[in-house]
Formats: structure tokens, C-alpha cells, sequence
């Protein structure tokens, strides 16, 4: 029998894991929010991100946290730049051609990874890496607690953000009717960009408080961006609130998953619980009706 | 008729390659193009014909593949019998994945994302499940008899994976030509508008579905007779779902021989690529990437739909009045 003690600590493991999850889904919920439309390069984005936050440190010495308010801005940018530039010119409006681009632009930047840095694990060693808190009869890794709060934060500046901001509010009126947006002097296209750009910087952040207790290799992101799906798909395509609900309940569910019927049944789970929810509830279960 | 010539010509000229090579290297190339051909082929039927796009369709290759080895190993069926209950049972469970997609109205992103997700599900089933060997594969035993569909030399397995495209080829074509090709463009050009007139949109749908997945579960039974090999990460891997759509989409959607075109090129590209970088991981696969991004903004038709084009500027420019209507034949 499991004792009480250990399904906490997996409980609380499993919230902490679910902030990361959450985080990286986030970015993927805003642009389906505002662009109505999957964004499949976002798993080789994160690999991108994770491989520049490991670079960072093993180049310049720059610690993963400070990392990241160079690597935020950048990669805020390169989305910027991508949905600008490529993917908006290149599928005209059409979901299908969408589709295809992102895929395109995935299988290009993952094997250019591959190419330069070959399919090899990397890792960096933190002086703080495996520090531990203590609460009750679990312990916590101090990184994953800092992942856990920024993520509130992040989540938290974000809704700040699209409520009170301009920019933000002229993402809402796009997300909810683009044409109106259109013909009150909203540059659509830009606002595009600018959501592409904010989903990717979060990548960015999730990329700096992943490093410090997760490795890279070219293939990393793919792993979590399926989860992220999920979570989206749970939480309900384009919530923020439901990519961060979403985000813990699959946390919780890995964690106690992998504690019952393990490490690669409970992955199983999750994807269960993806195509039920696809299939049963398509617009999630905090969503808006599709 | 124009459509069936070019089709025959196509075959004849792919057919006499083993006359011109015996290098195995030349050989297993031609098959494994082949091999991306068919399994596009199986792609277009549902996202060219039917506008709807799979990014799982390596559920569909590897079941038949693992049926094909599963059948031979463990309940001692002879190999040609398992691999046409192979493509069977791909084609089952293509009925079974569309009906639960269809019937809850999944399209566009959606079918996109539950079409991976069930790839991705059989793939962590079979790598851990006894049937499948989990983690360790299937080995078919060495028996190189033409009974038990092994031969000695390469040119066999070329001519019947050609054999198989060509097949493939002839069903597109008499699809195009039919009334349920024709719903079928009507579902993907306007599903309520086909609806509303009268098509059956649910049992089309499934009908392409069904084809489509038979089709690219007969390729995983021929790869699995070709290498005698499969385990989860071949059979269920993502990159045989983004080969599905890559042929089609680069070498033209929707049409005949867009698929069989796309494989050629991209496999040659990829070839060159190599070639010129060295055996380096990735970059071959980076251009495929690229090519998908260029073709899908700049010639939406792929590269079958750009000659189309070209041929009819010719033709305009020649006969010095505008061509109104392309004749179809």
C-alpha cells in the first residue's frame, strides 16, 4: 500500500511539474485563441529555446535565470519575425496551408538542431540544482518551485496584459472578430505577429526554468508540446486560464499516473485523456462552445 | 485515357531500373521512394481527394506491418495471407479512428491533432505490450523462399512494391473519374453545401478514410518483409505521418500522380543533400522541411500543378487566344 505520505509528495511533485506543462501551454492556447489555428513548430521552438538557454550557460556562464531576460525579448522577436515574415505570407489565410507551414517550419528547425549539435543529451550542473525544500514528508527541488511561482507570474502578467493594455486589447478584438478589428484600425497582421511573438517568448521562459534540472537534445520539445496539446485541448483551445488548470490536473494526473501504473503507462494517460477529450468535449472543459 | 497512359508510361519507364542496376545501394533507394509514394498515395486519397489532413497516418503503416509480422510469428500464417490480413486490418482500424472522429465532426486542426494523438498512443502501446515484442521489435525468421515472400535478390521486392504503387495509382485514378470521387471533392470543397444536396458526407468520409488507410498499411506489410524487422519507434514514428503528407503536398495534391512525383523528388533532394554534406544527420531532412514551406507558398497545386500551369501558358502563348477550360481526359 502506498502510504499517504508519498501520494503528497507525488501530489505536490506532480503541481510543480503541471506549472512547466501549463507554461508551455500557454503560448500554444494564445495563438490558437487568436489565430484559430495549431501551431505545430511549437515543440521545436522550445528545443530552440532550451538549446539557447543551454548555450547561454556553457558559452557566457550566464545563469538560466538571468538567461532568460535576454532569451525572453529574443525569442519574442524570432516569433515576431517567423508569423511576419513566413508563416503569415506563406499560408494566405488557409488553415490547411497553416497547418503544413508550421509542420514545415518544425521538421526544418529540429533537424538543423540535429545538424549542429547531433542527437547527443546534454545537461548542465547548477550549484543550486539539487537543493530541497522540505514541506511535510515531501521534498522539493528549489527549482521547480521558482518554475512553479514565475509560471503564476507569467500567467498572471499575461492577463494583466491583455486586460488593461492596448496591445492586448486589440488582441482580444482580433481573436474575437477579426474583421470588426480590421475596420477599426487594427493592423491585423501585426497583432498576428505579436501573439506568435508572445507565445514563443513564453518558450523562452519555460525553456531558462527548464534547463536547470532537465536536459536538452534536438528531440525535447516534442515531448512536452504533445502534453501541451492535451492541456489545450482540456483547458479548452485559446483559455489562459483553462492552459493553466489544464496544465496542473496533467501534472497531477503523471505524477499519480506513473505512481500506479508506471513511467510509460502513465503517459498513456495523458494521451487517453486527449483523444476522449476530442472526441467527447472538443471545446474543452472550461472552454467557450466552439 | 490520357490519365491511364500516363500512368502506364510512368510504371513502364520505373520498371526497367533493375535492368539498368544491379547495386543494391541504386535498388533499396528506388524501394524506400517507392515505399513513400505508396504510403502518399494512401494520404492523398483522404487529404488530397477528401481535404482531410492526417498527421497520423503511421497508425495505419505500422499496424499493417506489425499484423504482417504478428500473424507469421506467433500464429504461423503464411507470409503472402498475412500481409493481405495486414492491409485488412489497417483498413479496420482506419474505419474504426474515422468513425469515432467523423461521427464527433473533428476537421482541420482537430482531425489533425486525434489522428496524431492515436499514432502516438499505438506507438507507447507497442513499446511496451509482449505482443509486439515491446521494446525490443519483431524479428520475422530468414526464409528466402518466393512462397514465404522473401526473395534472394532486390529486383523481386522492387517490382512488387512497384506493382503495388501502380495498383495504387490505377484505384486513384478510377476514384477521380467516379460519382464517389466526385462527392468526395464536393465534401472537401464545401462539407454543408455536399451535405445539403444530397451526399452522404459521413460514409464518404469514412469510405476515403477506409481506402486511405489500406493503402498505407499495405506499405508497412511490405516494409516489414523487406527489412524483417519493426519496432515501435519505426512502425508508429512520427516521421512516417509527416512522409505521408510530404510526398502528396510537394508533388501535388489532390492529383494522380502527385504522390509517386513528390517521393522522387524529395528522395533524390534528400539523396544530393547527403551527398554534398556528408553523412551528417538532419540536414536532409531539414530540406525536406524547407521544400514543404516553399511549395505550400508558392505553388499550392505542388509540382504536378506548376507543370500544369506552365503547359497551359505554352499552349495559350502557341495558340495565341486565351484556353479557357484545361481538357481533362
Amino acid at each position: 500500500m502506498l502510504s499517504p505520505g508519498i501520494l503528497f509528495a507525488a501530489l505536490l511533485n506532480g503541481l510543480l511539474t503541471g506549472a512547466l506543462y501549463a507554461l508551455v501551454a500557454l503560448g500554444l492556447t494564445l495563438i490558437y485563441g487568436v489565430l484559430h489555428i495549431i501551431n505545430f513548430a511549437h515543440g521545436a521552438l522550445l528545443t530552440a529555446a532550451m538549446f539557447a538557454a543551454f548555450y547561454a550557460y556553457r558559452l557566457l556562464g550566464l545563469d538560466p535565470y538571468l538567461a532568460a531576460g535576454i532569451l525572453t525579448p529574443a525569442f519574442f522577436g524570432l516569433g515576431y519575425a517567423l508569423q511576419r515574415f513566413i508563416i503569415g505570407p506563406a499560408s494566405r489565410g488557409e488553415d490547411r496551408n497553416y497547418l503544413l507551414i508550421t509542420l514545415g517550419l518544425a521538421v526544418v528547425i529540429e533537424n538543423a538542431l540535429l545538424f549542429a549539435f547531433r542527437a547527443d543529451t546534454r545537461t548542465i550542473n547548477l550549484s543550486y540544482a539539487f537543493d530541497v525544500i522540505e514541506i511535510g514528508p515531501a521534498f522539493l527541488a528549489v527549482p521547480r518551485v521558482v518554475a512553479f511561482a514565475v509560471t503564476l507570474g507569467v500567467a498572471l502578467a499575461l492577463w494583466l496584459f491583455m486586460r488593461w493594455t492596448d496591445t492586448g486589447k486589440a488582441i482580444r478584438a482580433v481573436a474575437r472578430e477579426k474583421l470588426g478589428a480590421e475596420l477599426s484600425g487594427i493592423e491585423v497582421s501585426h497583432i498576428y505577429a505579436v501573439t506568435f511573438g508572445i507565445g514563443t517568448a513564453c518558450l523562452a521562459i519555460a525553456a531558462c526554468l527548464l534547463i536547470p534540472t532537465y536536459y536538452v537534445n534536438p528531440n525535447v520539445g516534442n515531448a512536452f508540446v504533445l502534453i501541451a496539446f492535451t492541456i489545450v485541448v482540456l483547458g479548452g483551445m485559446g483559455s489562459v486560464a483553462g492552459a493553466l488548470v489544464g496544465g496542473l490536473v496533467v501534472g497531477v494526473a503523471e505524477s499519480l499516473g506513473g505512481l500506479f501504473l508506471g513511467e510509460s503507462l502513465g503517459q498513456t494517460g495523458i494521451f487517453v485523456i486527449f483523444i476522449l477529450t476530442l472526441l467527447l468535449r472538443p471545446a474543452g472543459l472550461f472552454g467557450a462552445r466552439a | 485515357m490520357r490519365g491511364l497512359a500516363a500512368i502506364l508510361l510512368a510504371v513502364a519507364l520505373l520498371a526497367v531500373v533493375p535492368a539498368l542496376t544491379t547495386s543494391n545501394v541504386a535498388l533499396n533507394f528506388m524501394v524506400a521512394t517507392l515505399l513513400m509514394a505508396l504510403v502518399g498515395q494512401g494520404w492523398n486519397v483522404l487529404g488530397g481527394y477528401g481535404g482531410q489532413y492526417s498527421f497520423g497516418h503511421a497508425a495505419f503503416f505500422g499496424t499493417g506491418a506489425y499484423a504482417t509480422a504478428i500473424l507469421q510469428l506467433r500464429y504461423s500464417i503464411n507470409a503472402w495471407a498475412a500481409f493481405g490480413m495486414g492491409t485488412a486490418t489497417a483498413a479496420l482500424l482506419g474505419a474504426i479512428i474515422g468513425a469515432l472522429c467523423f461521427r464527433s465532426g473533428l476537421k482541420g486542426s482537430y482531425f489533425a491533432l486525434v489522428t496524431l494523438a492515436f499514432a502516438e498512443v499505438l506507438r507507447i502501446l507497442a513499446s511496451v505490450a509482449p505482443i509486439t515484442g515491446a521494446g525490443v521489435g519483431l524479428l520475422i525468421k530468414l526464409d528466402l523462399r518466393p512462397e514465404a515472400f522473401q526473395f534472394q535478390s532486390r529486383a523481386p521486392f522492387y517490382w512488387i512494391v512497384l506493382a503495388l504503387v501502380a495498383a495504387s495509382l490505377v484505384l486513384v485514378h478510377a476514384i477521380e473519374n467516379s460519382r464517389f470521387g466526385a462527392w468526395l471533392a464536393a465534401v472537401r470543397e464545401n462539407e454543408d453545401a455536399a451535405g445539403a444536396l444530397g451526399v452522404d458526407v459521413m460514409r464518404i468520409k469514412l469510405a476515403a478514410m477506409t481506402i486511405s488507410a489500406a493503402i498505407a498499411g499495405a506499405a508497412g506489410c511490405f516494409y516489414v518483409q523487406y527489412f524483417l524487422f519493426i519496432d515501435a519507434g519505426i512502425a508508429y514514428g512520427s516521421w512516417i505521418s509527416v512522409e505521408a503528407l510530404l510526398a502528396p503536398i510537394i508533388g501535388g495534391v489532390g492529383t494522380v500522380l502527385g504522390p509517386l512525383l513528390g517521393a522522387l523528388v524529395i528522395k533524390s533532394l534528400g539523396e544530393l543533400t547527403k551527398l554534398m554534406t556528408g553523412d551528417a544527420p538532419g540536414l536532409d531532412l531539414a530540406v525536406y522541411g524547407a521544400m514543404l514551406i516553399v511549395v505550400v507558398a508558392f505553388a499550392p497545386r505542388g509540382i504536378a500543378g506548376a507543370l500544369l500551369d506552365w503547359r497551359d501558358r505554352l499552349r495559350r502563348r502557341g495558340a495565341g487566344a486565351p484556353v479557357l477550360e484545361r481538357g481533362h481526359g
